[in-house]
């Protein structure tokens, strides 16, 4: 029983960032139309910035998690800017392919510079250790990065339900044409959704930082993952991205402890089975034709 | 999915008229009466020589239309005739056109969708719009206000009390005509000037119609325009001023009401109902 809220609770942690990363992809592929193949690139970044902030400014965690995300919206708004907007007229493959090569270029130079090996991040003082529940001992960290990414998930659902600027996403993700046509510039909207779509991704990256290996690679497995996430989620649902996101990180997380030859495949049998039973995801409305 | 989300005018013909190899005559192929021009005063919405494509596919040839504030004009077709194509020209929706449309004696050649929107031109699109993730409330205040003579939402409620019960539900799980009083609400909260509205009492129930045509006369009275996009033309001829037949993408009559009645007989049978 113990070993199982220790799973429980891994699952949710990892389940918070794919939901944070997953939230992010939700929103820029509702007001954009774009499929950022980067997304586990910048999730990447996230860390590897956590990592060197630590190594060589002596800047730790706590100020990494705001610091890094406000860096990685910077990021995402060049990104937009200088590359993404000028494919938006296009067919949607071309900031694929175009948000694909970027990750290429982002992994390799990571990879030029700080090597394969994997930089070192430590667990900020004071969540080392295991806290006891009763007879369960759980890690400190976990807890904390499972409550924090969840928090941040319901501050961006508030966000996106109590105000206008969270109506207006809604609309444009929705229905971006029909929202212009009711005097929205959706536009206006697209940089800082982009920028705040990375932005989680990089939050995500930090959050991993001390509990993963931090290399170059690290995103390329993740982005997959995502990838599944929002399928099950249903495309284009910001809730179908939290709530798969933590369901994936849950199943994943049993599926290491219980299952470990078939823990690479678990989730994709999942996806497969919702794709089967609903094809628009948990989530997702139905295509009206 | 990802249809005209650009805010490029890629892919846009000329907009200029400059293009014609001959001077169309104003209502062109149509030997129709020119309608007895009634003190209309001064045309809110001017449409001239608009033509439209999808691709290689010419789908509006040479459209001339206007609307006065306070005037109820339709567009009567068959299907595919084009109305809709009209429509989300205005709106600049549709962007691979020629030809000029001015609203209120400015050319919109230049602005973009939501620029048309805030200068007073309201939409309520066939299928309605209604936002799944919005609340009934939140889709009426979803656009700007654009206009002093908006509906505040109060009044809104009262004009429409099924909306008030249901502010709190999902868009669209309000019933059809439910959704068709959103869809017009909306606008009218908004201020719009002048209204498209594509095919409003579309698969309706008759009291419903009924009461469309109800808040059409209102919106007039209010010296709003509306463009109304018809086939029900018992309905049309309830509610509108003038008439444009559009039949493959031409006007080919322009009737006024009284005339519209006269031969509502020839023209059920021209639309095959
Ligand atoms: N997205 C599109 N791509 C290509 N052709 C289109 C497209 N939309 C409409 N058409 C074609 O353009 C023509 C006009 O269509 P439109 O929808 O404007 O007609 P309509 O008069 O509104 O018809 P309905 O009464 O069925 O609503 C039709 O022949 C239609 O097949
Ligand atoms: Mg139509």
């Amino acid at each position: 029983m113990s070993e199982f809220i220790q799973y429980t609770l891994q699952g949710l942690a990892a389940g918070g960032f794919y939901a944070l990363s997953a939230l992010g992809l939700a929103v820029i592929f509702g007001v954009l139309g774009v499929v950022n193949f980067s997304h586990g690139a910048c999730y990447m970044l996230g860390a590897v910035i956590a990592a060197v902030l630590l190594a060589e400014l002596q800047v730790g965690f706590w100020v990494a998690l705001l610091v890094v995300p406000i860096l990685m919206f910077g990021f995402g708004v060049l990104m937009e800017r200088l590359l993404v907007r000028w494919l938006l007229a296009l067919d949607p493959l071309y900031n694929f392919l175009l948000t694909f090569g970027l990750t290429l270029i982002l992994v390799e130079a990571v990879k030029q510079r700080y090597g394969v090996s994997g930089l070192p991040y430590e667990v900020p003082a004071g969540l080392g250790g295991q806290v006891s529940v009763g007879s369960v001992n759980l890690s400190a960290y976990a807890i904390f990065a499972c409550v924090f990414s969840v928090a941040v998930c319901l501050a961006v659902g508030l966000l996106l339900t109590r105000t206008r600027i969270g109506m207006i996403v809604r609309a444009s993700t929705e229905a971006p044409e029909r929202t212009r046509a009711l005097g929205i510039n959706v536009g206006r909207w697209v940089t800082p959704v982009f920028g705040f779509g990375i932005a989680l991704a990089g939050l995500a990256g930090v959050l991993a930082a001390p509990t993963r290996a931090i290399t170059a690679e690290m995103g390329s497995n993740f982005i997959i993952i995502l990838f599944a996430v929002v399928v099950i989620g249903g495309l284009g649902s910001i809730l179908g991205a939290v709530v798969a996101g933590l369901l994936v990180g849950l199943v994943e997380a049993y599926g290491i402890a219980y299952a470990p030859t078939y823990a690479q495949i678990v989730i994709f049998v999942l996806m497969a089975l919702v794709v089967l039973v609903r094809p628009s995801g948990l989530f997702g409305r139905e295509e009206v034709a | 999915m990802s249809d005209d989300r650009s805010r490029t005018t890629t892919g846009t013909r000329t907009t200029e008229q400059t293009g014609h190899d001959a001077p169309a005559p104003e209502a062109a192929g149509a030997g129709s009466p020119a309608v007895a021009e009634p003190d209309r005063g001064a045309r809110m919405l001017e449409v001239s020589g608009l033509s439209a494509w999808y691709g290689e596919a010419r789908v509006l040839t040479e459209v001339g239309i206007d609307v006065a504030p306070g005037e109820v004009v339709t567009l009567v077709g068959r299907n595919g005739a084009g109305k809709t194509t009209l429509l989300r020209s205005v709106m600049g929706l549709h962007r691979q056109t020629e030809g000029t449309i001015t609203f209120d004696g400015t050319d919109l050649a230049k602005r973009s969708a939501d620029a048309r929107a805030r200068a007073g031109i309201g939409w309520v699109p066939d299928d309605r719009g209604i936002y799944a993730s919005l609340t009934v409330a939140e889709n009426l205040l979803l656009p700007p206000v654009v206009h002093p003579d908006a509906w505040p939402l109060e009044r809104v409620y009262e004009f429409f009390p099924v909306l008030r019960e249901r502010r709190d539900f999902p868009g669209t799980r309000l019933s059809g005509g439910e959704q068709q009083m959103l869809a017009m609400a909306r606008v009218l909260r908004m201020g719009s000037r002048l209204l498209l509205l594509d095919e409003p009492s579309e698969g309706l129930a008759p009291v419903i119609v009924q009461r469309i045509g109800e808040i059409i006369r209102e919106i007039k009275g209010q010296g709003v325009g509306v463009l109304l996009v018809e086939q029900n033309v018992k309905f049309a001829a309830t509610v509108a001023d003038r008439h444009y037949l559009l039949a493959q993408g031409r006007v080919v009559e322009h009737l006024g009401n009284d005339d519209f009645r006269a031969r509502e007989g020839e023209l059920l049978t021209y639309l095959g109902m």
